[in-house]
């Protein structure tokens, strides 16, 4: 009785909205290849952190005061006298940190398992757009506490554009919306950290799924696991129901549903990520001081410096590249420019072959060098900048360049491994 | 619908002049969203001059003032520090300030009104942050030069004079704010020499 009044339920709404259909296309026959491992969990996990940075951002503001005179006081506030409001703010910040972690372990996948070459070009760029609206939404919500490193970070980010030739300074001057840095920037800062980011960013994340689903997922082999339609003898083809958008089109092979194979492989992911995250959320909060800085225990002010500005960790690699080119416009240039290299990467790769394990060995080394030397220019941002930080920084950029650069060359007439056609067991 | 009459130019014609009306409407309906992000009429007139008391400065001292809410350097240069400025003209970016970082009656040897007074901000021409002054101990940085400014944030080092050294990432000379003396022991940070 009670199962056919559900069922007459569900008709009624799929007539008027495809809500099983969409369910059935994007979790329930989904194809997913069999043989994801460890890298693939990150994706996932950027949606939930995503949801909490949403849900506890929402909450903060409730108690948060956009202005000069009121922010830091305001986060005192938070952390002092209101019930729990020291948790939401934790939940906050080191979810800001768990963010950067897993997308930089989500984009190394893509980079191990060739998921930016063709035909998954948009899907990358549609990842870059989601890790540069990340970049400025964390920009911008670091100025929020108006601590003193809040105050000096952004001072030297905001700065940056007054490199741009001619206009620069009046760029400056606008995007402050001061002669310095003062509460109307943290009042546009607020607004558009709480409102316009964040609708731009769930946009996208709803535009790289749906480019995920038309193409359909990578994995570790990069084997296709959509075959010609007729191509497949009948025995091999996967045993599994998938929706007819993906099987009328292809012979899928090597294949399960995302629900609920993936779904509860992602919620054993979810229990190892939650138990680091509140690890680090209770008992080590700040990060060492690289998660919440020192200088940001006592609130903005223009007139002092901290003696030792450095970004927060996840900025570290771009501004490592800023600061050691000895020019102005030119540092900004590079910066900017690490950023378009990762964009480009699906033309910078001219091979075929998508995994690293059927790729050449020169692929291999190239591939190592460029996430050590990304962890180094990642670890030089956060220190001074001594003379031989800096030699160090020069060498590190030049790898990562070097990274793209090389790649072109080599994955023309790349000394590749024969590809299995399908999947092993 | 083949026997509709359809006038192709006049239709075209339509759409474009739809369009551009259109696109002026947009811009036009963009301009207050812009502008608003502009320095607001009470940021403006927050920028108003300040007095400073300089007669109890040290010779080899350094004082803060704030001006539109930037700290202001003054220091007291003494007469060895003044000579000295010429002797590494060959270190520097930009030795003879022709770049327009000072007014025009700054535009000397001492980048300034009276040789014995710096006025400069304390906002590196890098990224804005706030060097430090080196009295004595400069010469950890460049050798022979005993004072100076060094900028903590990304290594950009300045002479006695705000002039930038090469080979930092500072492009331009320290900012001369423009200044003038109401007498011998006030200085006025934001008023030209000869309009106060």
């Amino acid at each position: 009785m009670l199962m056919k009044l559900a069922t007459d339920f569900m008709g009624w709404i799929d007539k008027r909205l495809p809500v099983t259909d969409a369910w059935n296309k994007h979790l329930a026959q989904y194809p997913a290849p069999k043989n994801f491992n460890f890298w693939y969990f990150f994706g996932s996990l950027a949606m939930l952190v995503l949801v909490n940075q949403i849900v506890t951002g929402i909450w903060l503001t409730m108690n948060y005061e956009p202005s000069g005179e009121g922010a830091f006081a305001s986060v005192e506030y938070i952390m002092r006298d209101v019930d729990f409001g020291w948790l939401l703010r934790y939940m906050h910040s080191t979810g800001a940190s768990a963010f950067f972690v897993v997308v930089y372990m989500h984009m190394m996948r893509g980079l191990m398992y060739g998921s930016y070459q063709k035909p998954r070009e948009l899907l990358w760029i549609f990842g870059m757009l989601i890790f540069l609206v990340l970049m400025a939404e964390a920009f911008m919500g670091y100025l929020l506490p108006w601590g003193n490193m809040s105050y000096w970070g952004a001072q030297v980010i905001i700065s940056l554009f007054g490199a741009v030739p001619i206009i620069g300074d009046d760029l400056t001057l606008w995007i402050r919306g001061d002669y310095v840095i003062s509460g109307a920037t943290l009042n546009r800062f607020f607004a558009l950290h709480v409102i316009a980011m964040p609708l731009v960013l769930v946009v996208l994340v709803f535009l790289h799924i749906l480019a995920l689903h038309e193409v359909g997922s990578n994995n570790p082999e990069g084997v296709d696991i959509k075959k010609p339609k007729g191509s497949v003898k009948l025995e091999e083809l996967s045993k599994f129901t998938f929706h007819k958008q993906y099987s009328d089109k292809y012979d899928i092979v090597d294949a399960v549903p995302f629900h609920p194979y993936y779904s509860v492989k992602d919620i054993m992911g979810v229990a190892g990520f939650l138990f680091l995250f509140c690890w680090v959320m209770f008992f080590a909060p700040e990060g060492g001081g690289y998660f919440m800085e020192a200088p940001n225990f006592t609130p903005a002010n223009g007139l002092k410096t901290p003696e030792h500005i450095a970004p927060v960790w996840y900025f570290g690699p771009f501004y490592t590249i800023l600061r050691v080119v000895p020019d102005k416009l030119l540092g900004a240039v590079a910066m900017f420019g690490a950023i378009v290299m990762l964009f480009a990467l699906p033309w910078f790769d001219r091979g075929v072959v998508k995994s690293v394990r059927y790729r050449s060995k020169l692929h291999l080394v190239n591939l190592i060098q460029f996430a050590i030397c990304f962890v180094v220019l990642g670890a030089l941002g956060t220190m001074p900048a001594t003379p031989t930080a800096n030699l160090i920084g020069v060498i590190a950029s030049f790898g990562y360049f070097g990274f793209f650069i090389a790649l072109w060359f080599y994955s023309k007439n790349e000394n590749t491994k024969p590809v299995p056609e399908r999947i092993a067991d | 619908m083949s026997n509709v009459p359809v006038n192709n130019g006049r239709r075209r014609f339509l759409t474009a002049a739809t369009a551009v009306v259109g696109g002026v409407g947009v811009v036009g309906a963009a301009v207050p969203f812009i502008a608003s992000w502009n320095p607001s009429a009470r940021a403006k007139a927050a920028g108003a001059p300040v007095e400073v008391n300089i007669g109890k400065i040290q010779p080899g001292q350094l004082i803060r003032a704030e001006w539109r809410g930037k700290p202001v350097y003054v220091v007291r240069r003494t007469e060895q520090t003044v000579s000295n400025l010429a002797k590494h003209d060959d270190q520097l970016r930009d030795p003879n300030s022709e770049k327009a970082q000072q007014p025009v009656y700054a535009t000397n040897a001492y980048r300034s009104i009276k040789p014995e007074f710096l006025v400069a901000l304390g906002v590196c021409t890098h990224l804005g942050c706030a060097p430090t002054h080196h009295a004595g101990d400069f010469d950890q940085f460049v050798e022979g030069v005993p004072n100076g400014f060094f900028c903590p944030c990304h290594g950009s080092k300045f002479d006695m004079a705000g002039r930038v050294f090469q080979g930092v990432p500072a492009p331009l000379n320290l900012v001369v704010p423009e200044h003038s003396y109401i007498n011998d022991d006030t200085l006025l940070i934001g008023v030209a020499q000869g309009d106060a």
